[in-house]
């Protein structure tokens, strides 16, 4: 079995998700082919080396729709023989790229792939593509089906996290990721988002606020109360009957950021690798996912990491820098206590909730956030895991080569 | 027969007028005249319009369930649903304009009939009402109902009326859309429906013309969409996934609307037949339709005794029970008299009828002057005399035996002679009350619940001594005020009381075992009871039921017979010890904060110390089965003589599961044989309680059910 590695990894700025967002103005093909113009010039790259490129994407319709991977290749002038495709696994569809990626390669079917994901929330928002899942009465009834929100409250309320501990853990990230984005750690894979002319649309993250404190997360207004006093806390009781309320923890300040953006990372064999004179930079140990009870949902990446693990034949002492999706702050604690991992391991340059989560895009964008911490501090091994709708989780390992 | 006539301007009007029947009816009769008329119809060479009227004084009522209730052959339910809509497809698009002229009511089917047509005019008839009603029996309207409606009105609009049941009056029907026009005489009905004929000489329904969009839009438009995915949790919020119905209208509305009209009607069959041929759909209609139609049309009453209406109530004890007994009463036309104590609490039991009055004047449904005649008839006093010529006496003064002697010998010295005595008690027995009498075979018991106004059951109590005629005169009293009777025979507890309790011993059991207080609750609620068995505690209280307990404990005594005992007893008594009564007190199993919900008291947990917790069903059959199989037991006992008093006596008299179809109708859709194996599993785990009635063996073993 030959082995996975990721030579490069690189990905845009995450603009703010709505029409004032600077990406708004970029389709989101653009913010693919841009970064697969970078990859090739990057890596000196001859393009028909490259066998795929596979995307995550959650809202594949519209700007996003008919094979985005395949067209944006075809749009950044790759060669012809560059075939593409896209996958939606919800919110882990960017880290599902790379694990799919890297089992081609490991299988030896591929030499090189591209993976990654894109997801422009501005343009194509959230739940636009319907779906059996809610829109149908009927599968909507037999999933016991809630929103993510609410999934989030009732993590809360079964673990007992406090309104308090999840604006502490938003607090944190706001912190450690203004704090990194000041020492200029992202600086290395953000790649510019620019125009037709070259100028600069946008050159760093721009969702953050690192003037956050506590008080001013404390006065926002629980996103989900409402909804769920309408019905879905009902359906949630129903499920966890020794409840007897929700407790509406989550609001914007404690939610992950709608964004938009896009990451690419490029995955091949240690042979294709020397051919073309690429330098890996770590392997791809394990990738597991799993899917647990779905009207909690967001439960998925305690298992998962756990799966991973024991199946690379390793324990959380072995993983230096541990990565999730910050998609609600109780879903992040829930992982912790799961995996029992310390607060220096996780999400040390802060997460999604001050950084936003471009759902297609944010497996690959978290697996190259610790890829880089690992090079910045000399440490070897990072565990990338995101919670997925559904009750899936996802997990990827990777060690420093 | 359906009567065919032709006027000099070519519109036909078919006036259905069905033979030996009160009302027209969809049955396999009616389809057949339904046809012929459809054939004749599109024979005619000069047809200028239809005009589809009654000859009965309603429209039509929905389909005859008795065919549908016993087939459970999907195949053939479904063929049936889709040739009743092919008969309505041809008169809709006839191409030729049609008049449902609504004389009377139209419900469900008869409904779904008029909305095939192309317009619907309504007489003001009082007594009309228009609307889809299958939901409360567990079905759908499968003639097209959750097709037309929604395109007719909206998605959104149509769904109250699909999955509530709701019906409306002439003037709200007309402002819902339900209808498109009202007129004042029943001539003036068929000239306007002649008149749009004319009018509109070619006519299609708006769903059949090109490039129709369902006002509001349908599932694809962003603005449902955004809509839509909590609509089945707003049902699951009142549902607990227990009634199939709701859903699979919602269903039917939603797949429905994005595809063309026949592939939504053949969805709705799928979806009917689904419901027609399931299990809740047949409980419903045993309780709901067999059972509550046999109990209405009088088979628990003396066949041989005429009718006795009740002209002068008295009502003794002003009390929640006495003064909510006087309003039903006077709202129903009876005098009534209320007597207390003193006349302070007399006239403060009559302000109870004032408030309720003065609230249905302020919505509009009475005017001042018919609330001033209900208040007028009821007369406050403290004067025992003044009971004198009353042919009804309803006794309601507290649950003590002296007591309640004083105020028979009392009442009986003045009331009318040839009257009725009766006792609202809801837990002494009756025959023993009656050695007070000086004429116990005119001696009764009336058991209300409370609060009165609303509850629609009244549970009868015959003595070992009442005769037919005392019966006779309670059923048609609780009749006259338009309330469901159930007539029982005398015992402890009677039937009601009785099976309740077990309910909520079984709930504070649970909790002596150390199953979670709060998932003791929910499970109630998922169960389908009305009430988790803890809150239902606090609300009759602790103290009540210990009280009741000793009483009983004591009759025990004196009989010579050990007292009965139960694992909830010494739960009981533990928060008895700490002064926790229930509600009244302010502290039960629950705590009442002045200033906000009621919640569960966090020393439970300390009291009793969680242990490991069943799974959901185990605890929803303990609950539900321990009920059934004292139902059993009551039918066993002769406390019970008929099936129906028993399933209808449980959904209206404590909120028993309705979709269950009661106590009894549980155990028949249970399968008697499967029933039996799971109470004599938990005979095993948890005692006698659960122990199979003979009777219950012997019908398995005949092969029948209750």
């Amino acid at each position: 079995m030959s082995e996975a590695y990721i030579f490069d990894a690189i990905r845009t700025p995450r603009g703010r998700g709505k029409k004032n967002g600077s990406l708004h103005e970029v389709a989101p093909i653009n913010l693919v082919a841009g970064l697969l113009k970078a990859m090739k010039e990057r890596n000196g790259l001859d393009t028909k080396e490259v066998e795929d490129v596979i995307l995550g994407c959650v809202t594949p319709i519209g700007d996003q729709g008919a094979n985005i991977a395949k067209t944006a290749a075809l749009h950044a002038g790759w060669d012809d023989s560059v075939s593409g495709f896209q996958l939606n696994r919800f919110c882990a569809s960017g880290l599902e790229a790379v694990n799919l990626a890297a089992a081609k390669v490991r299988s030896g079917w591929h030499d090189l792939v591209v993976a990654g994901g894109v997801e422009s929330m501005s343009r194509v928002p959230m739940g636009m593509d319907g779906g059996a899942w809610y829109l149908d009465p009927s599968v909507n009834f037999s999933t016991s089906f809630i929103p993510q929100g609410v999934s989030a409250d009732l993590i809360a309320t079964v673990e007992g996290f406090s309104r308090l501990d999840c604006d502490n853990y938003a607090l944190r990230s706001q912190q450690r990721a203004a704090a990194a984005k000041a020492a200029g750690y992202f600086k290395k894979s953000v790649i510019p988002v620019r125009d037709v002319n070259g100028l600069i649309v946008l050159e760093e993250d721009e969702y953050n606020r690192p003037d956050t404190t506590i008080e001013g997360l404390g006065s926002l207004s629980p996103s989900f109360a409402m909804p769920g006093e309408m019905g879905f806390d009902a359906v949630a009781l129903q499920r966890y009957p020794h409840l007897n309320s929700i407790n509406h923890v989550h609001h914007p300040g404690n939610s992950s950021g709608i964004v938009d953006g896009a990451a690419l990372i490029l995955i091949g064999s240690k042979e294709k690798g020397e051919a073309l004179g690429l330098k890996p930079r770590a392997k791809i140990v394990m990738a597991a996912h799993i899917s647990t009870e779905p009207t909690i949902m967001l439960t998925g990446p305690g298992p998962s990491s756990l799966l991973a693990l024991k199946k690379a034949g390793m324990t959380i002492n072995d993983i230096d820098l541990v990565e999730m999706n910050e998609a609600f702050a109780s879903a992040v604690l829930r992982l912790q206590r799961d995996i029992n991992v310390p607060d220096e391991k996780l999400n040390v340059n802060g997460g999604a909730i001050a950084l936003g989560h471009p759902l297609g895009a944010t497996g690959a964008i978290i697996l190259g956030t610790a890829l880089d911490e690992l090079e910045r501090t000399g440490k070897s091994t990072a565990l990338a895991t995101l919670c997925v709708g559904g009750g899936m989780g996802v997990t990827t390992i990777i060690e420093r080569v | 027969m359906f009567r065919y006539e032709k006027d000099q301007d070519n519109i036909v009007t078919i006036t259905m007028d069905m033979q030996n029947r009160s009302a027209n009816v969809i049955n396999d009769e009616f389809g057949k005249l339904f046809t012929d008329a459809l054939d004749k119809l599109s024979k005619e060479e000069t047809l200028a319009g239809v005009i589809i009227a009654s000859a009965k004084s309603t429209f039509l009522a929905g389909a005859d369930l008795d065919g549908l209730y016993k087939n459970t052959d999907p195949q053939s339910v479904f063929n049936m649903c889709e040739d009743l809509k092919k008969g309505l497809r041809k008169l809709e698009t006839l191409g030729k304009p049609v008049v449902a002229a609504l004389n009377g009511a139209a419900l469900g089917g008869g409904y779904e009939v008029a909305l095939a047509c192309h317009r619907r005019i309504a007489l003001k008839n009082p007594k009309s009402q228009f609307g889809l009603p299958e939901v409360t029996l567990g079905l759908l309207p499968g003639g097209g109902g959750t097709v037309r409606l929604p395109r007719l009105i909206g998605l959104q609009n149509s769904l109250p009326f699909l999955t509530e049941g709701k019906k409306l009056k002439p003037e709200a029907a007309l402002k819902a859309g339900l209808v498109d026009d009202l007129a004042d005489t029943p001539e003036e009905l068929i000239a306007k429906s002649k008149e749009w004929i004319k009018n509109n000489p070619v006519s299609q329904n708006p769903w059949d013309v090109k490039g129709y969009k369902i006002p509001g839009g349908d599932p694809r438009n962003p603005k449902v969409a955004g809509m839509l995915p909590i609509v089945p949790a707003m049902t699951r919020k009142k549902t607990f996934n227990n009634y199939p119905a709701p859903q699979a209208i919602i269903s039917s509305v939603v797949e429905g609307t994005v595809v063309d009209f026949d592939t939504a009607s053949r969805i709705e069959s799928r979806y009917f037949t689904q419901l027609a041929t399931g299990k809740v759909s047949k409980n419903m209609i045993t309780a709901f339709w067999y059972n509550l139609n046999s109990i209405n049309a009088g088979a628990s009453r003396p066949k041989n005794v005429a009718p006795q209406p009740t002209k002068k109530l008295g009502v003794i004890g002003a009390g929640m029970m006495g003064s909510g007994i006087a309003y039903v009463s006077a709202v129903a036309g009876i005098e009534v008299v209320l007597k207390d104590s003193t006349l302070e609490k007399a006239e403060f039991g009559k302000s109870y009828s004032e408030k309720l009055l003065t609230k249905q004047v302020q919505r509009g449904k009475l005017t001042q002057e018919q609330a001033q005649a209900v208040l007028a008839r009821i007369t406050p006093t403290a004067d025992a005399n003044a009971v004198a010529g009353a042919d009804l006496i309803i006794e309601a003064v507290f649950e003590d035996r002296d007591l309640k002697a004083t105020v028979t010998k009392e009442s009986e010295s003045v009331m009318d002679a040839t009257g009725v005595y009766a006792s609202n008690t809801s837990t002494l027995p009756i025959t023993g009350l009656a050695k007070a009498s000086v004429r116990p075979e005119k001696f009764i018991g009336i058991h209300f619940f409370s609060p009165v106004d609303k509850m629609p059951l009244v549970e009868i109590i015959t003595g070992a001594e009442t005769n037919d005629e005392t019966l006779a005169k309670a059923f048609d009293y609780v009749k006259q005020i338009k309330k469901t009777p159930i007539v029982v025979n005398d015992s402890r507890g009677f039937y009601t009381s009785r099976v309740f309790s077990t309910y909520v011993l079984e709930g504070i059991s649970l909790l002596g075992e150390g199953q979670d207080p709060q998932y003791i609750e929910s499970t109630g609620l998922q169960a389908g009871m009305p009430v988790g068995p803890l809150a239902l505690t606090d609300e009759v209280s602790l103290s009540l039921m210990a009280h009741i307990r000793k009483q009983t404990a004591a009759d025990f005594e004196a009989e010579g017979k050990p007292a009965p005992t139960h694992p909830a007893y010494p739960v009981s008594e533990k928060l008895l010890a700490l002064n926790r009564p229930g509600k009244a007190a302010g502290a039960g199993f629950y705590e009442y904060p002045k200033d906000g919900k009621k919640h569960l008291w966090s020393g439970l947990n300390e009291l009793f110390p969680a242990g490991e917790q069943l799974p959901q069903q185990e605890i929803i059959d303990r609950l539900l089965f321990v009920q059934a199989l004292d139902t059993v037991r009551c039918l066993e006992e002769g406390v019970l003589t008929s099936v129906a008093d028993a399933n209808i006596g449980a959904i209206f008299g404590w909120g028993f599961a309705p979709f269950h179809g009661g106590t009894l109708q549980f155990i028949n859709a249970y399968g008697l044989d499967a029933f039996i194996a799971r109470a004599e599993g938990l005979q095993a785990k948890y005692g006698a309680r659960f122990a199979v009635p003979a009777l219950l063996k012997e019908k398995a073993a005949k092969g029948e059910k209750f």
